[in-house]
């Protein structure tokens, strides 16, 4: 088998020809760099780097923080691509094009934004005060900021997976006598449940790496990984910030590969 | 006709069949009541915020925020990085898509992850990979040295840095929409005697210009966004900022200014965000017609 199909179309020479050069210019040599870095750093050095307990707290909040927003989003968001795909209101056709504002935003406006609302003379934040509950500056505020970054995965992947769902299957269930609550737990969520768990995954490997709207509503004790590794090159440690980083994007390869594993599974068994 | 049986449901009847498959209505109030909550919570309270920190110092403080001379320099690099990376981030997408869209060869599938690349990985190690290369224990930082080019400070890495986090943007629109449109009118133009361009401007661009425009509202809107990357690229120096830079400035309380200027140059980019959205809905609209006509097997316009 050739590596190309014979085509009588002009051009592949030439533009294949400037999208390798181009890629490896600006995209592959740079992360090559990454990791020949983090190579030319001893085995010792490197593992302590990633073991070190201020890189261990890091990882606990971004995994922690990320797992725990992806989830509310999972939650949340089929709500929302619910009722935005099975019921008509006032302003359907403006929400669901607000949903997309985390993407659009900026991450540092988005940043400074929660953290004024949230901070203790915020909308928000004061609001919760007088009970105690701080939100800016702490880890809730981490989990509030990654929620807000990861809200449009899971809604847009959601929205055609429910699109595409039969009503004909759910006929079929509540002719045979299901309710409303059983025909949703055993027929509807069986089958958004791939595209359920692509969206979480995808909003988890979102907030993995957000930095812009977190730094300034978490605080120097509450770093996720992004953040610490900001810190090691502002310290120059480069070869440190080069192991951490390997760490996190080996992390974000095992989700991708999860996300298409699971897609992967649910065609498998698709009807 | 004969033979058919007409099946007329009283109106009862196609009540209670809709019924069937329709929630009771306090759950679906109790869920749009969920959905406006938590969109409202997360999603429009920071938006208005933004506007309202920006305007609570009055309109006159709000314009001199604008007009400081730390914020005009800004907006104009900001300006000048999406000015370079989108155009040639264009250039490259359409290329791309050509390449993978209209031919089939070994490793495709492999390409396309790779230029998934800087869209997956976080803007600080997009960053972080330039000063690699170019900072003072880079790679080329001897080289660089004698010939005085200093690109990590300077805006050459903003630029870089730019043309990174947005390099798969319009390649990401335009490969599905290519892959979707695909061979035939290019092949039946060719064989009328098209040359490379005339195939490409007459009968290519036509089909894809929507989702082109559209890729390139996404590119530009991430462009003039960048914040991780570039922060890590530029650190503390105060000549090159971009806006997002500038607003941390501001809120850190790092430069003239305080907290209504950080919020003033903030709803810059948040005009900038929902000017996106608005195009961004629109065109959709308009590819997702393109995209089934296509999949229909005919393109209109």
């Amino acid at each position: 088998m050739s590596l190309k199909q014979r085509s009588v179309l002009p051009g592949f020479g030439l533009t294949m020809g400037c999208t390798l050069s181009y890629l490896s210019l600006l995209v592959l040599i740079p992360l090559a760099a990454l990791f020949l870095k983090s190579a030319s750093v001893t085995w010792a050095d490197f593992s302590a780097a990633v073991t070190d307990p201020e890189a261990i707290d890091a990882y606990k909040l971004s995994f922690g923080a990320s797992f725990v927003a992806a989830a509310i989003n999972a939650f949340f968001g089929l709500i929302v691509a619910w009722t935005l795909v099975r019921y008509s209101f006032v302003g359907k056709k403006f929400i669901d094009a607000v949903v997309d504002l985390p993407f659009a935003m900026p991450t540092a406006v988005s940043g400074i934004a929660l953290a004024q609302l949230y901070s203790r003379d915020g909308w928000v934040g004061r609001l919760l005060a007088p009970y105690g509950i701080e939100i800016a500056y702490s880890r809730w505020g981490v989990i509030v900021a990654l929620t807000f970054i990861g809200l449009p995965f899971v809604v847009r992947t959601l929205q055609p997976a429910l699109e595409d769902m039969d009503m004909e299957v759910e006929e079929a269930a509540a002719s045979l006598g299901a309710t409303r609550w059983q025909t949703l737990r055993r027929v509807i969520l069986p089958s958004i449940l791939p595209a359920l768990l692509t969206g979480f995954a995808l909003a988890f490997a979102r907030a993995l790496g957000e930095y812009g709207s977190v730094i300034f509503i978490s605080s120097k004790w509450e770093k996720v990984v992004p953040m610490l590794i900001f810190t090691k090159l502002e310290q120059f440690e480069f070869g440190e910030a080069a192991a951490i980083a390997v760490v996190m994007l080996v992390a974000s390869f095992i989700i991708l590969l999860f996300i298409n594993l699971t897609q992967w599974w649910s065609r498998r068994y698709a009807t | 006709m004969a033979g058919t049986v007409a099946l007329r449901l009283t109106s009862g009847a196609r009540q209670r069949a809709t019924d069937a498959v329709t929630e009771p209505l306090w759950v679906r109030a109790l869920l749009i009541g969920a959905t406006l909550t938590f969109l409202g919570l997360f999603l429009f309270m920071p938006l208005v915020l933004v506007f309202s920190e920006a305007l609570s110092a009055g309109w006159l403080a709000y314009l001199d925020a604008l007009k400081d001379p730390d914020a005009l320099s800004a907006i104009r690099m900001t300006l000048l990085a999406a000015a370079v990376a989108v155009p040639i981030n264009t250039l490259f997408g359409i290329l791309a898509a050509w390449a993978i869209a209209k031919f089939e060869f070994v490793g495709k599938s492999v390409l396309i992850t790779l230029l998934d690349l800087p869209y997956s990985v976080s803007p600080v190690i997009a960053g972080m990979v330039f000063v690699l290369l170019f900072g003072r224990q880079g790679w080329f930082w001897p080289w660089l040295d004698r010939y005085d080019l200093h690109i990590v400070y300077a805006p050459c890495g903003i630029i870089l840095a730019t043309m990174f986090v947005t390099f798969p943007f319009v390649a990401r629109e335009l490969i599905p929409l290519m892959q979707a449109q695909g061979t035939e009118e290019e092949e039946a133009a060719r064989v009328l005697g098209a040359s490379g361009l005339q195939l490409f401007r007459r009968v290519t661009l036509p089909n894809i210009k929507w989702g082109l425009l559209y890729g390139v509202i996404l590119c530009n809107a991430r462009a003039m966004g960048e914040f991780g990357a570039v922060s890590v690229v530029v650190g503390n120096i105060a000549s090159t900022n971009t806006m997002p830079l500038h607003v941390e400035r501001l809120y850190k309380g790092m430069s003239s200014g305080d907290l209504a200027a950080a919020f003033a140059v903030a709803s810059l980019l948040a005009m900038l965000a929902l000017i996106t959205l608005v195009l961004k809905s629109l065109l959709q609209w308009k590819t997702s017609e393109q995209l089934s006509a296509a999949e229909l097997g005919y393109t209109g316009d």
